[in-house]
């Protein structure tokens, strides 16, 4: 189990206060100025060396996203950073805690992000029903700019950089990249084409990049603790400690800081208290947040929780959000009430993703009661599968994932719902002559 | 409240302008973005606009931030109609926004969901007859390890079940405003029981960088 004095979220449950004098306490601003004066450089080959990959759910290593920055501008655009606070996928909740309870990690992250990359000034990108999470940013973000900390000459390093915070209204989808660029100038949230990406053509056209709120987080303490030490969790490829969130059927849901490639079974025993009814009363999992398909109590027995064990076992570390369902479940309305979700947050731009995610709820509705064809198993697969990959944005994926998971490891649960529902419908026709 | 969903279906105000107070919160967020880059102010702008017109946004405030960022009408219903956190017609005093996404749903929303229905009288979409509650269920609200949540107004009700979603309703009716965050009185999102790590907050870690940077003019250290 990870020791606490390797934790970089020392007050993720907020014992403590959010305030700047709090934070130093805790070790953040530290000397910044001398981390600054390291350079770009060094700042990006660390982050590169630690194997930090991305928090917010794709996993793209963070030091070579940084490094296709544009190294000078001479055609005179700016740099932006974008922080994705838009945290939204079901099952996830950790981003929630660094912005209430330690935003000054953030927010020196941010900065130290920002000479990485050579941006001048960054958005913080947070869901608008955060409003209080909000609050707490927008505070921590004042207190740095009054210790003059944040802005010109942040920390006395000479290297200006301000930032601000922005607050969304309600759509999921803007937590993909591009659409959270074009909700942040002011239009829907639908995604963009790529290429352009963003790192040549982001922000207002600039160059930009789009960083998870708990991978900007981690790098102030990846500065000062070194590359060797965050590389030295997890296994090779999948550095780092990370943050759960153990949610659903567990005795004691809760966020944890863990070590990457923890094995999921040690994760919920450790931390939320064992599944409720025990480990026995286990039906699956589905490991990374609402896109990642589900997983059968038999795999869930060994998996360690990482991007490349997970990936292995077709599911996902997404955002490591761990949605954990006991016997009781009943697994295809848990499945169809995703669908919903993901329906309901279609952008509407492309239509095998508009039209589809509604028709995929339809059977989906049918398929909980055992109202279908056994053949629309194969239908409802290939359906997904058209989806899947051909729309702009990943959403369309998301919303077939955990589609196919089901029928993958529960198909005999769907095809005896089925059987079901023509014997009783067989007998009521019976009764009715 | 059986009218449709759309821009113009509630009665409507003919007129709309920011207070003084508004206003200057307006300024200083159009001026966190580039010369001619106001548009990025819209959402803001029209929370702001929300807030003054007590939860809900007719269409002449839409016309006013549309006027104010020198942006067409349209743009802004098109985001106005986007946004899920846009209310198109007015909303009760309490807008109980009620997630009940899978991770909810796996812990009892739907009790949750029926103690509301059953104590106001009223079904999800509607406003009670007296116009202080309002039913709306939301998708994922993202605080899943406190599970059930409702979001009331700004604030975040974690950890409900049937009856404590009762008890909040009989406060709220009777004019007292329960603290926010876990009914149980749990600690954040920490175990039930309370936190199992980081009992207690482990010293600041002291550090040296490998190689001492090359100090910047007027360096004191």
């Amino acid at each position: 189990m990870l020791q606490d004095k390797d934790r970089i979220f020392t007050n993720l449950y907020g014992l403590q206060g959010p305030d700047l004098r709090s934070a130093m306490a805790r070790g953040d601003w530290d000397r910044t100025r001398d981390l600054i004066a390291k350079g770009r450089d060094w700042i990006v080959n660390q982050v590169k060396e630690s194997g930090l990959r991305g928090r917010g759910g794709a996993g793209f290593p963070t030091g070579m996203k940084w490094s296709f920055m544009p190294k000078a501008n001479p055609d005179g655009r700016p740099s932006y950073l974008v922080v994705n606070a838009d945290e939204s996928e079901p099952g996830t909740c950790k981003d929630r805690e660094i912005l209430r309870h330690d935003p000054h990690k953030l927010v020196e992250g941010c900065l130290l992000a920002g000479v990485g990359m050579g941006a001048r000034a960054g958005y913080i990108y947070i869901r608008g029903e955060f409003y209080n999470e909000a609050s707490a940013i927008q505070r921590a973000i004042d207190e740095a700019y009054e210790a003059g900390l944040v802005g010109n000459n942040a920390c006395g390093s000479g290297y200006d950089f301000d930032l601000y915070l922005h607050r969304g209204a309600g759509a999921y989808i803007c937590g993909e990249e591009t659409a959270l660029l074009e909700s942040l100038e002011g239009r829907k949230g639908q995604p963009r084409l790529k290429p352009p990406f963003p790192a040549a053509c982001g922000l207002y056209g600039c160059p930009t990049t789009i960083n998870n709120v708990e991978t900007i987080s981690v790098v102030p303490t990846i500065l000062r603790r070194g590359a060797t030490w965050f590389a030295g969790f997890g296994r090779p490829k999948n550095a780092g400690t990370k943050l759960f969130c153990i949610s659903g059927h567990v005795n004691r849901p809760c966020n944890v800081e863990e070590s990457m490639s923890i094995p999921l079974k040690e994760l919920i025993e450790k931390h939320a208290g064992g599944v409720r009814g025990g480990w026995d009363n286990l039906l699956g999992i589905i490991p990374g947040g609402s896109s990642v398909p589900v997983l059968p109590r038999s795999i869930c027995d060994t998996v360690l929780m990482d991007f490349d064990a997970l990936r292995e076992v077709r599911s996902g570390l997404g955002t490591a959000a761990v949605i954990v369902m006991d016997k009781s479940t009943d697994i295809v309305k848990a499945i169809a009430r995703l669908s919903k979700f993901y329906m309901h947050e279609s952008c509407g731009q492309c239509t095998p993703c508009r039209e589809g995610t509604g028709w995929m709820w339809r059977v989906m509705t049918r398929m909980v009661e055992g109202r279908a064809e056994l053949d629309e198993i194969d239908t409802l697969e290939d359906v997904s599968k058209q989806i899947e990959g051909h729309t702009i944005c990943a959403l369309g994926d998301a919303a077939a994932w955990p589609i196919q998971g089901l029928i993958r490891h529960f198909r005999p649960e769907l095809e005896r719902r089925i059987g079901e529902y023509k014997q009783r419908a067989g007998r009521s026709a019976l009764a009715a002559e | 409240m059986s009218a449709p969903t759309g821009i113009g279906a509630a009665a409507q105000p003919s007129h709309f302008a920011f207070d003084a107070e508004n206003l200057a919160r307006a300024t200083t967020i159009i001026a966190r973005y580039p010369a001619g880059r106001q548009a990025s102010a819209v959402l803001p702008l029209l929370d702001i606009a929300q807030r003054q017109c007590g939860n809900w946004l007719p269409r002449a405030a839409m016309d006013y931030v549309a006027g104010l960022l020198d942006m067409a009408p349209i743009r802004v219903y098109e985001v106005a109609t986007f946004y899920s956190m846009f209310n198109l017609e007015p909303v009760g005093e309490w807008f109980f926004q009620i997630c009940t996404t899978t991770p909810c749903w796996l812990r009892g929303s739907d009790q949750v969901v029926a103690a509301c229905e059953r104590k106001l009288g009223i079904h999800v979409g509607e406003t009670s007859a007296d116009g202080k509650f309002t039913l709306k269920e939301v998708e994922c609200l993202g605080a899943c390890v406190n599970a059930p949540i409702i979001q009331v107004n700004d604030d975040f009700y974690e950890d409900l079940d049937g009856p404590s979603t009762e008890r909040l309703i009989d406060e709220l009716a009777a004019g007292r405003v329960p603290p926010v965050g876990s009914v149980i009185g749990r600690q954040k999102s920490a175990p039930d029981g309370g936190p199992q790590v980081l009992k207690t907050i482990p010293p600041r870690y002291e550090w040296t960088l490998e190689a001492p940077p090359a100090p910047p003019a007027g360096s004191d250290d």
